[in-house]
């Protein structure tokens, strides 16, 4: 310590003239309290060790459930929960017990309540996530603790593809699929020939334009113009002001409040009556769409789900989900209905032996369901999921807004129509675009 | 030519908001040499308020009033009973800010949950104005109007009033102005919970347009900073021009180098602050 | 005697511990070790910024940013440039030193608020950075993939002990050393050391390069831990929790700081498993701290001899 304090060690106390290794008395403050910290680690250390064993069958589930996404993560839990919910929370014959943790939608923190759920609560299987980048982030993690993962959401193009998890099962999407359809779309139905594309400046934005653009400029469009928004933006006028006034479509990526506001924003420096709006599937989606006003009609969207899909299997999802959460699912609702659907559909194969953790990685793999909310879905080769692209538009029907399917493009996969092989070959799609070698 | 007039309209919005946040900030700081940490947090509890209010009786005048009233009340309660505490010690001052931060967040979190939001439109001011194909929102307009008459009732009540100069005497010299007979404690509360209510205030008016949400306590607060630290800290006018400034520069930084935009805010307040740290205007 | 007597009390305590921290981990579960690995990390970046601000009394805000670039250093020479494991460590540590010893020369005339708002406006601007500069850093994406390079946790955790031990033991020698006298001199009163001749901005331009070397440290050792980096890392969060950590433990003792960041780490991990609540409480302890304890708590010992 700095200077010599006081003297009152020095003087009265006849006990410490004397030399000695250790500090006089075992029961003085720093030594209880060192004794104490000891105590308390090690107690620790057992009960957690003992508590790792347990009957159920324990699930963990990371999501956004504060900050700017809490309205997806919250979805993703929804439908999570309306599943397990309709199973009476039972597979394979053992109960399944869920462990829920926020991420805040930061991946540093995602990767922190990962390490919890497998290292402390010592959960079986792993689902959830919600952000590209959180995605990228666990992938090395989960890998190395050789824990399933379920991601219903995450739509980084690269898990299946380039740099491919073995432990992670993608049930979802990939950001660029439904855009490989929405390109050729736009050219021809939409005959459009110049657009605009304003997006968030996150794998998500790039890779969802970067598919939009390959099909797009294949069929001879153009994109006119590339603007990136920082994933904090709140006030879009700097950028909207940045749109050339003689594109023929302004194509937008967003998702939560970003949606909610670049909407407004859109309409209210006039872009909305002279330039329309085209984007992908979350920009309109049902989880901001019902806070959205006239601004959102008309809107061409691409997803692989909408909650106005006229298939039996979906109305009924949508009317229990209605029933239970008093609004309307969307597509994040959907991907963990379906997410928990297709791993209690693994268990089940699988006998409800979950403690085989590369056997239920191979019954997940195995999966096929065709009576699905969005439709059939199977994984391919690389374990990303083939199923339907729905080319939606808003409209207002009954009062409500809803994302009307226009049109239906059926087993389309993560590459598209190109070789895989070949489509490997080049990069991912990034911010700066790279064209393929022309075919 | 468009381009360029929509893009200083909308520097001009932000600057706006910025003043409005700033002022307050700048004055605590000027009395009290404290570096309030929970300024941002007073701005999102007033537009957290407000939105209560506002969906309660559907009137933007009341909602403001109440989040103005509710949120200075706080910062009132706040300076006479922890930071009088350590009246000559700033630093713990600033931790103890630093602290409230923290349960203003979780406490919003707590009592509006996570959900973002947008206060709705004043039925009046919805809609754009359009001139000659440049079409802007009148609800900017609004509020850059709005902030220029506070800048005003502010200069005023700096220069032309009784208290305003006592304020200036204790920004100058709180030694000296204490012992002419000005109560600095009575001042600096009063002071403190002006600044939350103009923090409170500016939250409210960029309510329709940013909204409220979790975390956005954090995300203006090194705004609010750049602008006090590149005006100067204590002065008004520094606030006026650092808003205008920083306003700008963050607008056509974004358009212009969207790259560097972030860093375009805040390289100018490093450069400043090097080689004038007391900012372009700052007395203290 | 006495002297003997003294530095017996003073070796048994801190030796106790090391004893302690080394031979723990066969008893716990991969978490604690974890956790352990993790408060040792953060103790080591705190008890740098208590050289800034506790023994020089210099705050910062901006603290965290030398932390992140050293982590960011290493996330892309191991991910772009595939580097072996000892030149990313090195030039994490070489950067981050560089970094602050080129920041130091912007920030060593001023003092007091001052001081605090350059950092923290020096710590935007490298946040800013991180954010903005895609191409290097991937943006909001952070950069993933950083190779492993230990075999378990365990293996981790010794070595994060090791340099752990390494780097209290190098603080403790700066500050009990003339230079490190001269420090507390100049947190007492600058004039004075004026007057004696001293030249006091070399005493803080030289002491916040070291700080910014411990950081940077730490930061490297975060990077390998989480093999993941993001803005996060250097945020004005990160640096207000460094802060906080300082000053919650007791600033101007490195054992006060490594028990706030021990603190800290508990309260966002232990706790956050309890109750949703872990931010009202740490916002809470900390306004009860300063209320109670306004020099932190390991300081709570010297209660008579409070200090302005």
């Amino acid at each position: 310590m700095p200077v010599k304090l006081s003297t009152t060690k020095d003087t009265g106390d006849t006990k410490v003239k004397t030399y000695r290794i250790f500090p006089p008395c075992p029961l003085c403050p720093l030594w209880r309290s060192v004794v104490v910290v000891f105590v308390a680690l090690l107690a620790a250390g057992v009960v957690v060790g003992q508590s790792a064993a347990s009957v159920p069958i324990k699930v963990g589930f990371i999501a956004p459930l504060s900050g700017p996404y809490v309205q997806n993560g919250r979805d993703i839990l929804n439908g999570f929960l309306l599943y397990l919910e309709e199973i009476g929370y039972r597979a394979g014959g053992r109960q399944i017990d869920v462990v829920v943790e926020d991420d805040e939608a930061i991946p540093a923190v995602g990767l922190t309540k990962a390490r919890k759920l497998v290292e402390r609560d010592k959960v079986h299987l792993m689902a959830g996530a919600l952000l590209a980048s959180s995605g990228y982030a666990l992938a090395p993690y989960i890998d190395s603790m050789h824990i399933p993962m379920v991601f219903p959401v995450v739509s980084s193009d690269d898990l299946t593809q380039r740099r491919r998890s073995k432990w992670i099962v993608r049930t979802g999407w990939t950001s660029s699929q439904p855009n490989h359809v929405f390109g050729e779309y736009a050219a021809r139905t939409l005959k459009l020939k110049k657009v605009a594309t304003i997006g968030l400046d996150y794998a998500f934005g790039w890779e969802s334009v970067g598919g939009f653009q390959r099909t797009f400029e294949a069929e001879g469009g153009k994109i006119a113009q590339k603007i990136w928004c920082p994933l904090s933006v709140h006030d879009f006028a700097p950028y909207l002001a940045q749109i050339s006034r003689d594109v023929d479509a302004v194509y937008a990526l967003f998702l939560g409040r970003a949606a909610l506001q670049f909407m407004r924003q859109y309409q209210e420096y006039g872009l909305k009556d002279r330039v329309p709006l085209i984007g992908s599937g979350s920009t309109t989606d049902e989880h901001v769409l019902p806070s959205m006003g006239n601004e959102a009609l008309g809107v061409i969207t691409a997803l692989h789900y909408s909650a106005a899909l006229a298939t039996p299997s979906n109305k009924s999802f949508v009317a229990a989900y209605r029933a239970r959460y008093n609004k309307v699912p969307s597509y994040y609702s959907e991907s963990m209905y379906t997410g928990a659907k297709w791993f209690v559909s693994a268990i089940e194969a699988r006998g409800g032996n979950v403690e085989d953790s590369a056997a239920l990685l191979d019954a997940l793999r195995k999966v096929k369901l065709a009576d699905l909310p969005r439709g059939p879905v199977e994984l391919d080769d690389y374990g990303s999921p083939v199923e339907n692209v729905y080319i939606r538009k808003v409209e207002r029907v009954n009062g409500e807004l809803q994302n009307t399917v226009i049109e239906t493009f059926p087993k389309v996969s993560q590459f598209w129509k190109y070789n895989p092989a070949d489509y490997l070959k080049q990069p991912l799609y990034s911010r700066r675009y790279i064209p393929p070698p022309t075919e | 030519m468009i381009y360029i007039i929509t893009q200083t309209l909308n520097g001009l919005f932000s600057a706006a908001l910025l003043f409005l946040i700033a002022s307050g900030l700048t004055l605590v700081f000027g009395v009290m040499r404290i570096v309030n940490i929970a300024h941002g947090s007073f701005y999102m509890l007033g537009v957290y308020v407000a939105y209560t209010i506002v969906a309660r009786t559907h009137s933007l005048f009341l909602g403001t009033l109440a989040a103005v009233s509710a949120v200075a009340a706080a910062g009132f309660v706040v300076e006479r009973l922890f930071l009088r505490r350590f009246a000559s010690q700033p630093l713990a001052q600033m931790m103890m800010t630093m602290g409230f931060a923290l349960l203003f967040r979780d406490a919003a979190f707590m009592i509006w949950g996570g959900d973002p939001f947008t206060l709705p439109y004043p039925s009046a001011l919805r809609g754009s104005i359009e001139a000659n194909d440049i079409v802007f929102p009148m609800y900017r307009l609004f509020v850059v109007f709005v902030a220029a008459v506070v800048g005003v009732v502010l200069w005023a009540l700096n220069e032309k009033t009784l208290i305003g100069a006592k304020l200036r005497a204790a920004v100058d010299d709180a030694e000296m102005a204490a012992g002419t007979g000005i109560n600095v404690a009575l001042l600096s509360g009063l002071v403190f919970a002006a600044g939350a209510g103009l923090a409170a205030f500016g939250g409210v008016m960029g309510g329709p347009i940013l909204g409220g949400y979790p975390g956005m306590d954090l995300d203006l607060l090194p705004l609010a900073f750049v602008v006090v630290i590149i005006g100067g800290m204590g002065s008004l006018k520094g606030a006026l021009v650092g808003s205008i400034v920083v306003g700008l520069i963050d607008n056509f930084g974004k358009a212009l180098v969207p790259e560097l935009s972030y860093f375009t805010l805040f390289a100018p307040m490093v450069i400043v602050l090097a080689i004038k740290p007391t900012g372009l205007y700052g007395r203290v | 005697m006495a002297e003997f007597r003294q530095i017996g009390w003073k070796a048994s305590v801190p030796t106790l511990v090391i004893v302690l921290l080394a031979a723990v981990p066969p008893f716990l579960s991969s978490y604690w070790v974890g956790l352990l690995t993790q408060i040792m990390i953060f103790a080591i970046l705190a008890m740098s910024l208590d050289i800034l601000l506790g023994y020089t009394g210099l705050p910062s805000l901006g603290h965290a940013g030398f932390f992140g670039v050293a982590a960011y250093t290493v996330a892309v020479l191991a991910t772009a440039y595939h580097a072996g494991f000892w030149t990313c460590v090195v030039s994490g540590i070489i950067i981050g030193t560089l970094l602050s010893a080129a920041f130091g020369l912007l920030v060593s005339h001023v003092r007091d608020v001052y001081f605090l708002m350059i950092t923290l406006a020096l710590g935007m601007v490298l946040w800013g950075l991180s954010n903005r500069w895609i191409t290097v850093t991937g943006g909001d994406n952070g950069i993933s993939g950083i190779p492993r390079v230990m075999t378990g946790p365990i293996t981790f955790y010794e070595v994060t002990l090791l340099i752990f031990i390494g780097c209290t033991a190098l603080m403790m020698l700066f500050i009990s050393s003339p230079f490190g006298f001269t420090l507390k001199g100049i947190r007492e009163s600058e004039s004075r050391m004026k007057s004696l001749g001293v030249n006091t901005w070399l005493h803080c331009y030289l002491s916040y390069v070291i700080a910014g070397a411990f950081a940077s440290v730490a930061g490297v050792l975060w990077a390998y831990y989480n093999a993941f980096v993001g803005p996060t890392y250097l945020d004005l969060t990160a640096s207000s929790e460094v802060f906080l950590m300082v000053t919650l433990g007791g600033p101007g003792t490195l054992v006060g700081p490594a028990l706030g960041a021990g603190a800290i780490v508990l309260l966002k991990n232990v706790i956050s498993a309890y109750t949703q609540r872990w931010l009202m409480i740490l916002g809470a302890i900390y306004i009860m701290t300063i209320l109670g304890a306004p020099q932190g708590l390991w300081n709570l010992r010297w209660r008579s001899r409070s200090r302005a």
